[in-house]
């Protein structure tokens, strides 16, 4: 399987003073083949926006690489750098409202790219703009108006035009849907899918809705306090979770049927998110894991393949 | 409250809302935000409202709490009961105000709803000291108990910290212990966990159907999360475009959706329900302008079924069965022929 972008040990730390810093994403490795769809999910704070950001180059790494079909990418991006990587990965994110710049015209923003990174004159620029308003369902007469005339909805269509107008092969979605309504939702992400599918997009979906997140993956992964616990096949990983914390947060989601709900015990764990900024030596989840056992402590497992299927796990019921 | 004063009084609802009209008045023009709106609750039950942002459903209940603006807002028509005693547009009753005795309401985003400048604990006694006289002494010790009650640990020391110092999690627990201090009879939870990760809002959850179990008090659940409604509700209420559009039962709403609104919502959401797949069917457009609210059906324009009518004049509440409603005219009695799609889940009725 040839990877089309491939994550090595990626670090990333914050400084905040005093000598301390926040470990918001920690030894990740994590691969995404040509045309895949990769789900992150995680709770807040567990390093999953910090990771997509990292990947594009939107922070500097600390330690550790990113490669694209084999390529190392920069550990710090200079604008070059950005010049040279931006059309070939983009990011889509979370808040429609305030990643578009609301003193430029629609026009503008989708177009900006064009005019940075092609040859393209005015007039094509323009008639490209209007073509891809039409492809994310709006129209080719917005281009002249500003962010705050669109929706919600209309909006997450800008931004997924703007990222996707230079073609790019890899782009991160950065909780593309959270800020929508339902109804909205199912628009967004069967346009993101129906633009994949056509474009052979490779995506990373970072979301923390986790029935989305398992219809839209091919495969996902579970993140908590800076690392990968379990990845795996979305529908497998979803209804057979391996890892105690990915058993708990598939619990935790809200099915939208009573009579389940009704039937199953609650799941609900003691205990909140610790701080990212001191990390507890071994096992990141021991303090709220109900199969904590004395090595989970000490020994921090590794992220190892499960024997006869088709996952990987970081949890010492499983060494 | 005893148990035998609960049995007494299930049998009258406990709030009863009719006819609720509240507009708000814009540089745009007037928003009509809610536009007619009954419904009833009962002692010990807990009632959702679900809809999508814009919908009304927060202006409801803020309208019943009197935390509307006015002006810009003003409450048009309509009445809401509590108890027999009317509340809309005056809340002290018996020269009490109810609201944080009698009425409790936890808000979306507990990072902004509490003061920054108090102590969690004063922050709680302040309703015991104002509702019920208690000295400031003797509410802060309630404070604790309260916060224990809400499964904050060492809640002595952290009564004495401020709202910085408390997680997200943590402070929804507060904001709980703040809304039950006086024990009202009904506790509003508007969007209580939208800001919470899962694994905190199945804790939240959990705590509330405690409460709940423990002091007999209604709960009127403010969410767009249908999973939520799945796993807290007795009643729901569907709104949309500022009326209900469908209420009744859990599992009327779920297993017998009438409204197209409300099947259409289902189909949008994936189902991880491995005999139900289906791909997500997108409610295509968006709510009306409710600056000028069509005369007919709000959901027409997005609505499958449509016919000639639904444009014109939108049906009342037809019922179903039970107190199973819907606000289409695809169940009117003279309707013969229904689409498929609708008679596939009247056929489970």
């Amino acid at each position: 399987m040839t990877h089309l972008i491939e994550a090595i040990e990626l670090t990333r730390y914050f400084n905040i003073g005093r000598h301390q810093r926040v470990h918001a994403v920690e030894k990740v490795s994590l691969a995404i083949a040509e045309k895949e769809i990769l789900g992150l999910v995680g709770e807040s704070g567990s390093g999953k926006s910090t990771f997509g950001k990292t990947v594009v180059g939107l922070h500097d790494k600390t330690s550790g690489q990113v490669k694209l079909r084999g390529e190392t990418l920069p550990q710090h991006y200079r604008p070059a750098d950005f010049q040279r990587y931006a059309s070939r990965m983009q990011m889509i994110f979370q808040d429609p409202y305030s990643s578009l710049n609301p003193r430029m015209t629609i026009g503008e923003i989708v177009g900006e790219g064009l005019r940075l990174h092609s040859s393209l004159d005015d007039k094509q620029v323009k008639d490209r703009v209007a073509e891809w308003l039409v492809k994310v369902g709006l129209q080719a007469g917005h281009m002249s108006r500003y962010p705050h005339e669109f929706s919600g909805g209309q909006r997450q269509r800008i931004g997924i035009a703007r990222a996707l107008i230079l073609e790019p092969d890899f782009v991160v979605c950065d909780e593309p849907i959270s800020a929508l309504d339902v109804s909205v939702q199912a628009q967004v992400i069967n346009l993101l899918g129906e633009l994949q599918s056509t474009m052979g997009l490779t995506l990373l979906f970072i979301a923390h809705d986790l029935s989305m997140v398992r219809y839209v993956s091919d495969r996902m992964a579970v993140m908590y306090l800076g690392s990968i616990v379990e990845v795996g096949k979305a529908d497998d990983v979803y209804f057979t979770p391996k890892h105690p914390y990915t058993e708990i947060l598939i619990g935790s989601n809200p099915e939208p049927d009573p009579e389940l709900e009704r039937s199953r015990p609650s799941t609900a764990i003691s205990g909140e998110i610790p701080s990212p900024v001191n990390v507890p030596a071994g096992c990141r989840f021991a303090n709220r894991c109900p199969k904590v056992m004395p090595v989970c402590r000490d020994v921090t497992p590794e992220l190892l393949p499960l024997k006869d299927l088709d996952r990987q796990v970081a949890c010492h019921l499983y060494t | 409250m005893s148990e035998m004063a609960h049995k007494a009084e299930s049998s009258v609802p406990l709030l009863v809302v009719e006819n609720l009209h509240v507009e708000f008045d814009t540089y745009g023009g007037t928003v009509q935000a809610v536009r007619g709106v009954s419904f009833s609750i009962e002692v010990g039950k807990t009632l959702a409202i679900v809809g999508e942002s814009g919908c009304g459903k927060s202006v409801t209940v803020q309208s019943m709490m009197g935390l509307i603006p006015m002006p810009p807002g003003r409450i048009t028509a309509g009445s809401a009961r509590l108890k027999g005693n009317e509340i809309l547009g005056r809340h002290i009753i018996k020269g009490r105000d109810i609201r944080g005795s009698q009425i409790g309401m936890i808000f979306q985003d507990p990072m902004t709803s509490l003061n920054p400048t108090m102590t969690i604990g004063d922050q709680i006694a302040e309703p015991l000291q104002i509702h019920r006289g208690y000295s400031h002494a003797k509410a802060f010790k309630e404070a604790i108990n309260l916060l224990s009650m809400s499964k904050i640990p060492e809640a002595a020391k952290r009564a004495r910290q401020y709202p910085f110092e408390f997680s997200g999690g943590m402070l929804q627990r507060a904001m709980i212990a703040m809304a039950i201090a006086c024990k009202p009879s009904i506790l509003i939870a508007d969007e209580p966990t939208t800001a919470l990760d899962v694994t905190i809002q199945a804790q939240i959850l959990d705590l509330l159907q405690d409460l709940q179990k423990e002091t007999g008090m209604a709960v009127i659940l403010i969410t767009h999360d249908l999973g939520v409604v799945a796993r807290m509700a007795d009643d729901v209420a569907v709104m949309y475009a500022g009326k209900i559009v469908e209420q009744g039962s859990v599992d009327d709403i779920f297993y017998r959706s009438a409204h197209p609104y409300t099947l259409g919502l289902k189909l949008a959401m994936p189902t991880n329900d491995p005999a139900k797949q289906h791909k997500l069917n997108p409610i295509e457009g968006s709510p009306p302008d409710l600056f000028s609210p069509p005369p007919g059906c709000g959901y027409c324009p997005r609505c499958p079924y449509a016919m000639e009518i639904c444009d014109r004049q939108q049906s009342d509440l037809i019922a179903l069965s039970g107190h199973h409603a819907s606000r289409c005219w695809l169940h009117h009695p003279e309707v013969t022929q229904r689409p498929e799609d609708l008679t596939y889940a009247e056929g489970q009725r």
